[in-house]
């Protein structure tokens, strides 16, 4: 199976789950004098959920003919292994490390950390420029949306 | 009209005013550029500014820069980095990016200074004409047509995703709905599908969810395939200027759009992100069979559609905020707040009370678009430096802007582990060719479109209303059209096995 018909039958599980909810247990909790109201908060979500499956599976079925034939996709999902499928995942995983450290190394330590794993890990090796790069980038941000926009952004970690 | 015309004139020509203008169109432009921060968020901290000021015209006048320089700069990152950092700059990136990428930044970036150029001073003029004419018209529609209209635009949006895709972007259109219904909702006062977690209790993030949708699989792309960004910066801005033959295509675009999109900015609940995608639409559909082809890979009509569209409607949007008080997109609420704020109450008496304030808006408008294009044009060359940056540095930067675009909204690092998550899964659609943007769409229009819903079935109890209202019944009626139609026309066109339109 193709994977974009894998794709429409995780949402169409999706979609029963959200339809299961908006037509089985949502209302239960509903107070009598709402249940009087001709739209209740579950109608327009069981619409959606109706709509949704049948629209999953008119794709997972393949019901509309594709038009397009050997169309070349930008990047091809079968020939994963070769891409830099390492580095975007390092990567993935820095930006889960970012969000993770934000709060307790505070802005500017963990965002000068970032930028430089990053550019590390996509390959420069040259940290006379790089370091000074990415601290230059740290303050400079830092002082435009703190100073500047006064929205707060904690610059030290938090034992500063 | 004449009179109001000079006390505009006088009012506007200050050099307060000018400078607020000048100032104001900086902002925006320079924090518009960055992913994540739009119009929305800019005006909203610039509100204290404004009021610090005091003045109610140059108070409005810099917020309506700010406003034009966000979309304005919203598009440039669109067109360089396919980062649109505002949802009425999102259609901007589909043939602006591919320019882009061809090598043609500076010809895409002149293209989109001139059509918002036009854009911006056609919205202007009209919004001087047709104002208090344009108002009965908004008047007419109830609940039960905004409704109507929106599901038209998002079964637009669908049906023009390319044949054979219909049913995916129909698809994503309803998971952007089903995902705008997360969170607790202005009409109920009950969280839904939070499941208990308190971080969904105000829903996804808008922002959010464009970075993870845009700007992040096309950052993750870039380190994938390194082959992709050695094309990106290949890009010599050295072609600034557009032909003869190229400034015949887009005119009669512009001229279409302006009109176009400032009608549909005048219409509350649409504004400048319907009408850019209806805008680009509308131009694909009405483009000859070798053009259309060329749409999404770069065709210039296909940049400066939206382009035009999108500013003639932030112009249109100023029409019922000015006229009746009544601010159709979230944009204008907010400068709605900032006006009352500054004890000046819009509608429509606005104009008889306080002239000086309406007209100096409006003249506001053709000198800022004006420092736009003065700002912009010469600035071209150094905004295209953005691409000449190493891949190894570029990346880097934009993950982090990504990250930023969705911190600084919210301050919550939780947003953050949403915005990788949802990241991923955009990755894995967009191996699987489904469209991204009808889910973006869906997800804006979402809220309102259930807001529209509910009110209707309240007004006529039930679901009568779509037989009752015959305009309801037509709007709806087109948007089923507009979804079958395609269908139909993609197995007519199997069937022949003759060269097919491509999907976005």
């Amino acid at each position: 199976m193709a994977l974009d018909r894998w794709v429409s039958f995780i949402i169409l599980c999706a979609a029963l789950g959200y339809g299961y909810a908006a037509f089985f247990t949502m209302d239960a909790g509903l107070p009598p004098f709402m249940q009087r109201n001709p739209i209740w908060p579950s109608t327009f979500p069981k619409v959606l959920s109706v709509l949704a499956i049948i629209t999953a599976l008119v794709i997972l079925l393949g019901l509309e003919k594709s038009g397009e034939t050997g169309k070349e996709p930008e990047i091809d999902y079968r020939r994963l292994g070769d891409y830099q499928l390492g580095q975007a995942l390092t990567l993935l995983g820095l930006m889960v490390g970012y969000a993770l450290l934000l709060r307790p190394a505070g802005f500017l330590l963990s965002t000068f950390a970032f930028l430089c794993c990053g550019a590390f890990i996509l390959g420069e090796r040259k940290f006379y420029i790089l370091l000074p790069v990415a601290g230059f980038a740290a303050f400079v941000v830092w002082y435009l949306v703190d100073e500047v926009l006064g929205i707060f952004l904690r610059p030290w970690p938090f034992f500063v | 009209m004449i009179e109001g015309l000079l006390i505009g004139l006088s009012a506007a020509f200050s050099i307060q005013n000018l400078a607020m203008v000048v100032a104001g169109c900086l902002i925006g432009t320079f924090i518009g550029m960055l992913p994540g921060l739009g119009p929305m968020s800019i005006i909203a901290i610039m509100i204290p500014v404004a009021i610090t000021i005091g003045d109610p015209s140059a108070a409005i006048i810099l917020l309506a820069g700010v406003y034009y320089g966000a979309i304005f700069g919203g598009s440039t990152s669109s067109i360089l980095l396919n980062a649109p950092g505002v949802a009425g700059t999102v259609a901007s990136s589909f043939d602006g990016y591919p320019m882009a990428r061809r090598g043609q930044a500076g010809k895409a970036l002149t293209v989109a200074a001139i059509a918002s150029f036009a854009g911006g001073s056609i919205g202007a003029l009209l919004l001087m004409i047709f104002a208090p004419m344009l108002s009965r018209v908004a008047l007419l529609f109830h609940s039960a047509e905004y409704f109507a209209l929106m599901v038209v635009g998002l079964s637009a949006i669908a049906a023009f995703a390319g044949t054979g895709n219909v049913a995916k972007a129909v698809l994503m259109t309803l998971l952007g709905l089903i995902m705008a219904t997360v969170g607790e909702g202005a009409l109920f006062n009950m969280p839904r599908f939070t499941m208990g977690l308190m971080d969904l209790q105000s829903g996804f993030s808008f922002i959010t969810l464009a970075m993870a949708m845009f700007a992040l699989p096309e950052a993750l792309f870039l380190v994938l395939n390194p082959a992709r960004s050695v094309q990106g910066s290949s890009g010599k801005i050295e072609n600034l200027r557009i032909t003869r033959e190229e400034g015949r295509q887009i005119a009669p675009v512009i001229g279409r759009q302006s009109v176009q999109g400032f009608f549909i900015g005048v219409l509350p609940g649409a504004g400048a992100t319907i009408a850019s995608f209806l805008g680009y639409a509308v131009e694909r559909n009405i483009a000859s069979k070798e053009e259309q082809a060329e749409f999404g890979k770069g065709a210039i009509k296909g940049l400066a559609a939206p382009e035009t569209a999108n500013n003639a409607a932030c112009t249109g949007s100023f029409v019922p905020l000015l006229t009746l008080g009544i601010p159709g997109s979230g944009t204008t609420a907010i400068l709605l707040g900032a006006l009352i704020a500054l004890n000046v109450t819009p509608g429509p008496r606005l104009m008889i009370d306080e002239p000086q304030i309406f007209w100096a808006v409006i003249i506001s408008m053709y000198i800022g678009n004006l420092v736009l294009l003065v700002l912009n044009l010469p600035l071209i060359p150094y905004i295209a430096k953005v691409l000449t940056i190493p891949r190894n540095y570029l990346i880097p930067f934009i993950l982090f802007f990504t990250l930023m675009g969705s911190y600084i909204g919210q301050n919550n690092a939780t947003e953050l582990l949403i915005l990788v998550g949802m990241g991923v899964c955009a990755m894995v659609l967009k191996f699987a060719d489904y469209p991204l943007a009808p889910l973006l769409i869906g997800f804006i229009l979402g809220g309102m479109l259930e807001d529209n819903f509910s009110r209707s079935m309240q007004l006529y109890d039930g679901i009568g209303f779509i037989v009752e209202r015959p305009m309801t019944l037509g709007l709806l009626a087109i948007a089923a059209l507009l979804v079958i139609v395609p269908s139909y026309r993609a197995r007519r066109a199997k069937a022949r096995a003759a060269g097919v339109a491509e999907g976005d």
